[in-house]
């Protein structure tokens, strides 16, 4: 109990202003946080509790039968094809996330630490993040194409007398254009977690006898994995689910997880199928999500 | 030596970089200028005829004013909301990391997954697939954009202010007038102008809840299975490009304005 809630709100019958009353300031947060949490709860947390009821039930014909089932799980761990699109889905997004992070990590060093004008340099990196993500990725059939930018180039100056094929419809064309449509997510943690470190930190390291390598191994490095971690869930997650990307450059032997979604949604029809296909396929992400981080964080441990 | 030499290869590498960011985006404004329906080497003649035949298309029209009343029906209310939340969480409240960690979660469960689970919703709840629906999706979508704006631009706000003109004898509307909301606007109109781009570029939630009225991004994704189409879909591609790079700049300057040096809010952290 503090002074200002024991004050009287009027005294000897004349107003005094009062501060508001501890159930109001108790209760004003919540109020603010009303039209927040009616939003998620109808558009997020509702939809993902019904999707999981979803992937219980059965498809039959036009109608869906609401006995509750493990069937649907199932199939989605029964049928071959869907356990070689799954095991792709998480290598694609794998290769593309660690690539993006190694690509970026020096690049995100380079504007902490010696970047002048800092403000241009992240403006650069959030304005292709901004533009078109349809467009990002179709600009890459476009390079990749049988008649695309490189063939057509590498043909005019006579380098290659037809095109090549091997560019583009393949997991390989995936990982490139997803390393290139998430850049922004691995730079942007990145720099922000380098940037937080204290300069003395590497002047007490140097004074204690440390070399250029120790301290990066020893100081940058593990301190610059906070914006790893969060640089590798921000993409794995999102690229591993990505629908675009696989149907505009992946081919048949590219497609991912989304595609199988989309196609018990769309084409097939068979909704109870498809939401197992989600659930199965965010539990592993999850899953893989958490393995990944906790192994960098122990790699990190040991070279500390 | 080994500092002068990583002092000249790490501004190569980042130039280098960049290249590998804008290359692929570049070629987009590059072909749209092309007199050639192929997207090939060499070129072959300035033209705008693809801005023409893109102009003159009705589908096109239709898409582009239903994605613009859509991303701003749900940069309003998804910058509104997230004031009020942010105001809230910034002041601190009880369950203030699960309600964070909640409204992040966009974030990190893949589009396909959003966009399939509402429209099971709504197909359970039999309401017909509309440009509301779609705007529905987006104020969840926008959520932890606008609040990742608006939470950094309160936590360096100074209460004290507000309690000096209330002191002074301002009312509230007053204190909110001319204090609160001239220090706040910026984070207002960086958050706008992100959750409008988010929304306008969204294709997969719109895919799936849009029913006929298609969005842009949809309209473009349609339009990709025909190869004569490809050159009015650069015209298009770039003239978005070019729109977007100046909202981005915009919005980055507003969010910049008065907090020095500060990286945008990297989600998630």
């Amino acid at each position: 109990m503090t002074d200002a809630e024991t004050v009287p709100a009027s005294i000897g019958g004349t107003r005094v202003r009062r501060p508001p009353s501890r159930q109001a300031r108790w209760l004003a947060p919540y109020l603010l946080l009303t039209p927040a949490t009616v939003l998620l709860a109808f558009t997020l947390a509702a939809p993902l509790a019904l999707l999981v009821g979803f992937s219980l039930f059965t498809q039959r014909g036009l109608a869906i039968d609401t006995n509750l089932t493990l069937n649907q799980y199932v199939t989605v761990f029964t049928r071959p094809a869907y356990a070689v699109v799954f095991v792709r889905s998480l290598a694609i997004s794998f290769i593309a996330t660690i690539l993006a992070i190694l690509l970026a990590w020096p690049f995100a060093w380079f504007i902490a630490f010696r970047a002048r004008a800092k403000f241009l340099w992240l403006l650069l990196v959030t304005i292709p993040f901004w533009t078109s993500y349809l467009l990002r990725i179709f600009a890459w059939k476009v390079i990749l194409g049988y008649n695309g930018v490189i063939n057509s180039a590498l043909t005019t100056l006579h380098l290659i007398s037809e095109p090549l094929r091997f560019l583009l419809y393949n997991p390989p064309a995936v990982v490139i254009a997803l390393v290139h449509g998430y850049a922004a997510f691995a730079i942007l943690p990145i720099y922000v977690a380098l940037e937080k470190i204290d300069p003395s930190l590497l002047e007490a390291a140097a004074d204690l006898g440390d070399g250029p390598l120790r301290r990066f191994l020893r100081v940058t490095l593990p301190l610059s994995l906070t914006g790893v971690i969060s640089a590798f869930v921000l993409i794995f997650v999102p690229t591993a689910g990505d629908y675009v990307t696989p149907s505009l450059v992946g081919g048949p032997n590219g497609l991912m997880i989304a595609n199988l979604i989309q196609v018990e949604f769309g084409r097939v029809d068979n909704w109870p199928l498809g939401a197992a296909l989600a659930v199965a396929a965010m539990a592993f992400l999850a899953a893989a999500a958490a393995i990944c981080t906790a192994g960098v964080r122990f790699a990190v441990a040991q070279i500390r | 030596m080994t500092a002068r030499k990583t002092s000249r290869a790490l501004p190569a590498y980042a130039l280098l970089y960049l290249a590998f960011l804008y290359g692929p985006i570049l070629l987009l404004p590059l072909f749209s200028f092309n007199n050639s329906i192929f997207v090939a080497f060499p070129l072959s003649g300035f033209t705008t005829q693809w801005y023409a035949a893109m102009a003159a298309d009705s589908g096109m029209r239709f898409a582009l004013a239903n994605s613009l009343k859509i991303a701003t029906a749900a940069s309003l209310g998804s910058t509104i909301i997230a004031l009020l939340a942010a105001r809230a969480l910034v002041r601190g409240v009880r369950g203030r990391a699960f309600f964070a960690g909640f409204s992040n979660l966009p974030l990190f469960i893949p589009d396909i997954v959003l966009g399939i689970s509402l429209l099971v919703l709504l197909t359970r709840l039999t309401l017909p697939l509309s440009l509301v629906t779609v705007i529905v999706g987006h104020l969840m979508l926008c959520l932890p954009f606008a609040l990742g704006v608006l939470i950094a631009r309160l936590e360096g706000f100074d209460y004290s202010l507000e309690e000096a003109s209330r002191d002074l004898g301002e009312n509230a509307w007053m204190t909110f007038w001319r204090v609160t909301f001239p220090l706040v606007l910026p984070g207002v109109i960086a958050s706008l102008l992100l959750t409008f781009l988010v929304s306008f570029d969204d294709f997969l939630i719109a895919f799936f809840l849009c029913g006929t009225d298609t969005t842009l991004p949809v309209y473009i994704w349609g339009e990709l299975r025909f190869p004569y189409k490809l050159p009015d879909v650069l015209a298009l591609g770039s003239l978005i490009l070019a729109c977007s790079t100046v909202l981005i700049g915009i919005a980055e300057l507003a969010r910049r304005h008065g907090l020095q040096g500060r990286p945008l809010p990297a989600p998630g952290t």
